[in-house]
Order: structure tokens, then C-alpha cells, then sequence
């Protein structure tokens, strides 16, 4: 637990840090809160009309002004307040999270259901035509940019089935499942269909290297069964690279898919930082990417604690 | 079959049940109408919100005082009537005593005049400000009756007070500090509820002076790819759709199941050349340019033949034959002439600035005026910007060219008044002062006689086009989507929604 404790001590450093990059890069992209809400209309404003627009969008202040205050308010679980939708910057996340999470478990699911048991019978078929075919998806769908996934599935379902997945909203799993996964689905397959290609690369390479180690000829050699051999002593020590792998992923997903979240328009994180960067609603920008990185160093201390479960031979308290 | 299976039977039953059910709640569903946009809207203050995704939502919610017909007349809105004095410095305005807000008070002489108060004050800090600084003072003589003060002759103010930026709001919302966050107008619709980016509810105004809605009310989604509006549409999970992308548009008519209504807009695409700088600032290098570029080639390869070529105006009731303007046809050995005169033969370089994805074909238009311009010499290097960039660049005026699709006004005045004269807030985007644009926009300001201020405005428009400080190019279109089911939509050429008022779901 000592190795948990430091890690845990690590987090509000890190967020930080975090803190001032986003405050800074936010403020270093041309173009401000009123030409974004204005545009070119912009150029019709007096001074006068100028500066009081900038004291409503708090920018009247000196950077590092604005960026002690902000802090101020954290410290008091103050996000701030977004001008674009007049309301505390938390809420909005936690009503926009839960569609990121579910989309990100969903993508997860199907990626490590489709890509571990393609990649261990890649690897134990090393070389033969199956395996070739596994590797061909598996670049497929590496190659394939989700978005033209993503518009090849909306054109689809629309000009041959009359169909498309119910856009724009989102119906929470537990007020109506069906709607929930019908919403949810496509995009997720979409997400999942690159990560799963990613998941059966690395855990293809990674059974090939364990199929060769010592402990695995031993098991062999006393003549533990076959399957059994790659399913009890094989796999579990496979799966870390794959658990590091979907680590990264996850905590990317957590951020928002952002460019499958725009094309079948799911009001998730990911969005939501898009249209705040687009607005200059910096409250917004500044908490979400907060928020998304805290997410990431969870599901890095995750990871972590995942190892040791995994394979006994790392210990992470006893150093 | 005698021997009914008591399961099917039962399963037959459950299914005309079904059937019947949805039969029975079909009309009710259908009366709210379903409609998609890619941006919405950015706040709900219509005197400080000017974005084009803003106004579409807002002029469904507020009223101003007057408004426009689909062929730009000024019609009734809260005002019955009105009436300029003979000088033009006076104007009057009678309220229809039907008017009312959505939670049912009425609209009083108070309101306008501290709409207009609020219009007028910087801390608003209103765009729409600059078109009404000749009112001197705002009297409200009895409870139906506006008299608008006018420090100088000033006609074009009326059309100005169609805008949603001049909308009447409750004089008590003012005072309450609560524009912005609720929506309280006087409109055909109430805003029930704004997820911002991701939908809004609108429901019939009961209270709407304007007459009884067919529909009950209106569901927006925000989709952001218009590509999945489209495929909304073909499914019938959407009634009815803005689109912005012509290429989008041009897909619509192949669906069986849809319509598309397509109007000539006002906004124009222009190359603003930048004649504070040179060699841009030598004349003759300017109708160099004007007479080297094919206008009618770049909306058939940058626009996918989506546009009409325009001269300056673009409100038809103004706009003369663009083939009568200077050098409207290609002439490139002409232009090869006036770069000889202008001592530029071996040509220049230059940077046009245009901003990504807005319009959608800016990158387009850039490529081919590069093509063309090439001709003659002039080497064209593009820089695109993200849109917020763009605009912070545009309004410092710090580019060679621009690609630029500015918006019209139904009036010429406001529309080039502020980059065309000495007092123009918008002269340092267009850098060009020039006395004769000056004193015919002053004429055109002054003058009640609708017969002489076309032909005012013409001479303007011949003279800005000889000029060439930007070279016009193109007027595009505005586009509706619709299910065939949806009828009476009536599309306007300021892109205005309003005609949803008279639409009907079958």
C-alpha cells in the first residue's frame, strides 16, 4: 500500500502541472471569447463595448490573475462557470460523462472480446493461412480512420436499411436499455473496430513470445493438455502488454472520441471540449481537460495494480 | 382455419393492438416537427448573439418591430404601422395591441423603448448598435404609439429594425438582468429547453399574435456532420434540416423521399484585395485582377455549380446586370494590358488568407482564383486559418487578399456604410476611402424616394466595381432540407426559419 499512497500523493502535482499547460495553451490560441461568440461582427464594437464584454467573459484580467482565482475556486470544488451554457462547469461534465464512459467499456468490450481470441489463435497458428487472415483484418482496421468507419456505417444503414442510429441525444442505460444500446452501438463498433485491431496485434506477439519461454516447455513437457497449456500458463503473463495497451486506450476513450462523438453527433466529453475550444469557453476547456486527466492517471494506477495481479513475479509494494 | 391456435390468435391480437395503438398516436407525434441543424446556437441574448446559428433559433422565440417578407418588403411585426415624417427625421410606430410575450403580458411603448435603450447603451455591448445611433430620443406618447427621434435623416434605420439584433424584449427582463438566460419573447415559439450543442425544445406561443401554428412545436438536434443529417433525413428520423454545404444540398434532390428549397441568399463570397498595401494600392493592378478571373468558372469548380455571379448588390431590388459592370466578362489580354500600365508585367506575389470549412468551399475558391490569377502573373500563396484566427486577422485588416462570403443586409446602406465610408467602423478590414462612395452613401441615407435611391445605389455599385477594392464574385444559396410530408415552408433569402410558422406535417 506504500507504493498506492505515493502514487496517490503524485496526483494533485500532476494536475497541476496540468492546470497551468491547459491555462496557458488556451490563451496562446489567437482569437478570443467575443470574436468567437461575434465573429466578424466583432469589428462593429466600440472600446467601451469591447470592455464590457471582456469583464462578462472574465477576461478583463491579467492571465495569471485569472488563473489565481480559477485555482481558488477549485480549491472550494469550484470549476468555474461556462458562458455558454450559464451554468457550474462540473455539472455539465458529470451530465455529459456517463455516454463517454459507456461508449469507452463498450469499445473496450468489444475490442478484448474480438482481439484476445483472435490474437491467441493467430499466434498458436503462427504462419499458417488463418493467421495470415487475422494479421490482414487486424492491419484493416488499424489503417482505417474512424471516421471513415463511422460515415461507411451511417451511409450504410441509411440508403440500404431506411435506418440510422437514433443521433443527437442520449437515453441513460438504465431509463430505456434498448434506446441506450441502439444509440450507443454503432459508434461503439466503430471505436472498438481499430482498438480491437491494436488488442489482437499485441496479444498475437505477445502469446508468441510466452509460447517460447521455459516455463511453458516445462508445462508441455509434463504433459499438461494443449489448450490448457495456452489458455492457464500462457495467457495471463500475454495479457499484460495487452492490459498496458488497453490502459492507454481507455484513457484516451475516456477523453472523449472526439471525432466519432461529432459524426454521430453524441453529446459526450469529447464534444463538449470540442465546441467549449471552438467557443473559448475557457472554464469549460480548463476543467474538462482537468477532468479527462485525472481519469487518465486513474486508469493508470489501475493498470499498474493490474500487473501485479497478473503476473506474480512483479511485486509492486516490495522494492 | 376453423382450429384457431389460441397462440397465434393471441400473438395476431397483440399485434393489431400494437398496430392500432400506434395508429391512434401517430397524428400527435407528428405534429412536432423534427428538425436537425450542425451549429447551434451560441447564446440567447439577441441583441449581443449575431452568429447565423443564433439568429435562426432566436427569430423563432423573438419579434422586433417590423420584419421582412420572403421578397425583403417590410411587413408588420409587434408594429401595425408606421411612418417616417417628411424629412425623415421622425418615425412612428403604431403596436399592435395583440402583441404580447409568451407568459402573457402585453407589449407596451415601455419595452421598445427600453429595448432600444438597452441597444443603444455600450455595456450591452450590441453589435446591431452602430445602424441606430441617429435616434436622438424615444417618446412613447400613449400606449400604442413609438415616435423615434432621428438626430439626421435616416431611412434605412427601418429596415435595420428587422433584425432579430433589434428585438423587443420585456423592459422587466431588463431590469431583472435575465436576457440571456431565459428566452421571454413576443415570437411564434417558446423555448422550453437548450441543451447547448445537443438540442432544443420549442413549443407553440399560444400567446403569438402573429395567428395559430399547424404544429405544435419543434424538436432540434444539433448533428454536426451534415453528411448524417443527410442520412437522417433519407431515414425519416428528421422532418426538416438547415444545411450549409452545397455539396450536401446537391445530394437532396436524388432522394425520392425529399425536397429541397433552395434561395438566392445575400451573403456574397468576395476576393477583398487589401489596397493599403502594395501593389494592391495601384489601381490598375486591382482591374488587372477584375478582369483576369472568371467568375462564373469558380462557382462552377469551387461551388459545384451552386451560386450566381454578383456585383456588389445583392438584394435583387437593388442589384443591376453584373455583365454591365467593369470588366465583368474574363478579358485576360486586357488584364495583361493593365499589368503592363501598372509597370507589373513580370507579375508579384501575394498571401490570401481564408478560413477552414467556413464557408465550406473557401478552400476551393482559393485554389482556383490561384489558377486563374497565375495567368497573369500573380502568384497566389494560400494560408487557411481556423475560424476564430481568420476573423482576429480580418478585422485587424492585416492580410494581402482575403477570401471572404460576407453577410448582406436587405439594405444597401447598412450593408456598406461602415467599409465604405470615412466613418465606417469596418474601414480598417476594407482600407479603401474613396469621395465618391462617400457622398452616394450619404445620398442614399437621406433619400425617402424608393425610386431615386436605386438609382443612387446603382451609381454606387458601378463605381465600387470599376474601383475593385474586392473583387465580387458570387452569391451562394441557402438551403432547406425537408420530408415530403412537411408542406408550406417558405424560404427567404435572409435564411430566416420564420417560415416554419406555416408549415404543416401531413
Amino acid at each position: 500500500m506504500h507504493y498506492l499512497a505515493r502514487r496517490l500523493l503524485t496526483f494533485p502535482l500532476i494536475l497541476l502541472g496540468v492546470s497551468v499547460l491547459v491555462f496557458v495553451s488556451i490563451r496562446l490560441i489567437p482569437g478570443d471569447a467575443i470574436t468567437a461568440m461575434l465573429g466578424t461582427e466583432a469589428g462593429m464594437l466600440t472600446p467601451d463595448q469591447r470592455a464590457s464584454l471582456a469583464v462578462y467573459f472574465g477576461i478583463d484580467q491579467p492571465v495569471w490573475s485569472q488563473y489565481l482565482r480559477w485555482l481558488g475556486g477549485l480549491f472550494q470544488g469550484d470549476l468555474g462557470v461556462s458562458t455558454i451554457y450559464a451554468r457550474p462547469v462540473f455539472s455539465i461534465i458529470l451530465e455529459r460523462f456517463p455516454l463517454t464512459l459507456e461508449l469507452a467499456l463498450l469499445a473496450m468490450l468489444i475490442a478484448l472480446c474480438v482481439g484476445i481470441p483472435l490474437g491467441v489463435l493467430a499466434a498458436t497458428r503462427n504462419g499458417r493461412p488463418s493467421d495470415l487472415g487475422v494479421r490482414l483484418l487486424a492491419m484493416l482496421g488499424q489503417s482505417t480512420p474512424s471516421f471513415v468507419l463511422g460515415i461507411l456505417i451511417i451511409f450504410v444503414l441509411s440508403v440500404f436499411f431506411g435506418v440510422v442510429p437514433a443521433m443527437g441525444m442520449f437515453t441513460p442505460l438504465w431509463q430505456d436499455p434498448l434506446a441506450n444500446l441502439s444509440q450507443l452501438i454503432f459508434p461503439a463498433i466503430t471505436l472498438g473496430f481499430a482498438f480491437a485491431a491494436s488488442v489482437t496485434r499485441i496479444s498475437r506477439s505477445a502469446m508468441l513470445d510466452v509460447l517460447s519461454e521455459d516455463y511453458v516447455r516445462t508445462a508441455r513437457s509434463k504433459g499438461v493438455p494443449a489448450l490448457s497449456v495456452v489458455w492457464h500458463h500462457a495467457l495471463p503473463n500475454a495479457l499484460i502488454p495487452v492490459v498496458t495497451l488497453s490502459g492507454v486506450e481507455f484513457g484516451y476513450l475516456l477523453g472523449g472520441a472526439v471525432i466519432v462523438e461529432q459524426i454521430f453527433a453524441l453529446p459526450g466529453l469529447g464534444r463538449l471540449v470540442l465546441d467549449a475550444i471552438s467557443q473559448r469557453d475557457y472554464a469549460l476547456v480548463q476543467g474538462c481537460v482537468l477532468f479527462i486527466a485525472f481519469n487518465f492517471l486513474v486508469v493508470n494506477l489501475l493498470v499498474d495494480l493490474a500487473y501485479a495481479a497478473l503476473d506474480p513475479r512483479i511485486r509492486l509494494g516490495g522494492r | 382455419m376453423i382450429w384457431t391456435n389460441s397462440r397465434k390468435f393471441a400473438a395476431g391480437l397483440a399485434i393489431a393492438t400494437a398496430l392500432s395503438t400506434t395508429a391512434i398516436a401517430l397524428p400527435a407525434q407528428a405534429a412536432t416537427l423534427r428538425m436537425a441543424w450542425s451549429q447551434d446556437a451560441t447564446g440567447l441574448d439577441p441583441h449581443t448573439q449575431t452568429a447565423f446559428s443564433s439568429l435562426r433559433l432566436l427569430e423563432l422565440i423573438y419579434e422586433p418591430l417590423v420584419r421582412l417578407d420572403t421578397e425583403l418588403n417590410i411587413v408588420p411585426a409587434i408594429a401595425s404601422s408606421w411612418e417616417f415624417s417628411a424629412d425623415a427625421k421622425t418615425l412612428t410606430f403604431t403596436l399592435d395591441p395583440e402583441a404580447s410575450f409568451s407568459d402573457g403580458t402585453k407589449v407596451t411603448p415601455a419595452d421598445v423603448k427600453a429595448s432600444f435603450e438597452r441597444v443603444l447603451d455600450e455595456a450591452t455591448a450590441a453589435a446591431a448598435r452602430s445602424n441606430f445611433l441617429s435616434i436622438a430620443s424615444i417618446d412613447t406618447p400613449d400606449d400604442a404609439t413609438v415616435v423615434f427621434n432621428l438626430s439626421t435623416a435616416d431611412v434605412p434605420i427601418l429596415a435595420a429594425m428587422a433584425n432579430i439584433n433589434a428585438a423587443i424584449v420585456p423592459g422587466s427582463a431588463i431590469a431583472a438582468g435575465s436576457i440571456g438566460t431565459t428566452a421571454l419573447g413576443s415570437g411564434p415559439f417558446v423555448l422550453d429547453s437548450w441543451e447547448p450543442n445537443a438540442r432544443e425544445v420549442l413549443s407553440a406561443n399560444p400567446a403569438w399574435a402573429g395567428g395559430d401554428l399547424a404544429i405544435d412545436g419543434i424538436n432540434v438536434t444539433v448533428l454536426p456532420d451534415e453528411s448524417a443529417i443527410l442520412a437522417s433525413l433519407r431515414a425519416g428520423q428528421i422532418d426538416f434540416a438547415l444545411i450549409n454545404d452545397p455539396l450536401i444540398a446537391t445530394l437532396v434532390p436524388n432522394e425520392a423521399n425529399l425536397q429541397l428549397n433552395r434561395v438566392g441568399g445575400l451573403a456574397y463570397n468576395v476576393l477583398q484585395l487589401n489596397p493599403s498595401r502594395p501593389p494592391m494600392d495601384n489601381l490598375k493592378v486591382r482591374q488587372a485582377m477584375s478582369c483576369a478571373i472568371n467568375r462564373q468558372e469558380i462557382i462552377d469548380a469551387a461551388l459545384v455549380g451552386e451560386g450566381v455571379v454578383t456585383g456588389p448588390m445583392t438584394v435583387p431590388a437593388f442589384a443591376q446586370d453584373p455583365d454591365t459592370l467593369f470588366c465583368y466578362e474574363q478579358d485576360v489580354d486586357r488584364a495583361r494590358a493593365l499589368m503592363e500600365e501598372a509597370g507589373m508585367a513580370e507579375g508579384f506575389s501575394a498571401t490570401v488568407i481564408a478560413a477552414t470549412g467556413e464557408p465550406p468551399v473557401a478552400a476551393a475558391e482559393a485554389q482556383v482564383l490561384q489558377a486563374q490569377l497565375a495567368e497573369i502573373g500573380v502568384t497566389l500563396e494560400i494560408e487557411m486559418m481556423e475560424l476564430n484566427v481568420y476573423v482576429d486577422t480580418w478585422l485587424k485588416g492585416d492580410f494581402d487578399m482575403a477570401v471572404a462570403q460576407n453577410g448582406g443586409r436587405p439594405d444597401p446602406y447598412p450593408m456598406y456604410n461602415r467599409y465604405f465610408t470615412k466613418d465606417g467602423n469596418l474601414l480598417g478590414v476594407s482600407n479603401f476611402v474613396d469621395d465618391t462612395l462617400d457622398s452616394l452613401m450619404k445620398q442614399g441615407q437621406a433619400e425617402t424616394d424608393p425610386a431615386k435611391r436605386v438609382e443612387i445605389f446603382h451609381q454606387f455599385e458601378s463605381h465600387l466595381a470599376e474601383q475593385a477594392p474586392w473583387l465580387w464574385l458570387s452569391t451562394s444559396f441557402t438551403y432547406t432540407a425537408q420530408l415530403k410530408t412537411v408542406t408550406g415552408f417558405e424560404p427567404s433569402p435572409t435564411g430566416t426559419l420564420f417560415g416554419l410558422t406555416k408549415v404543416a406535417i401531413q
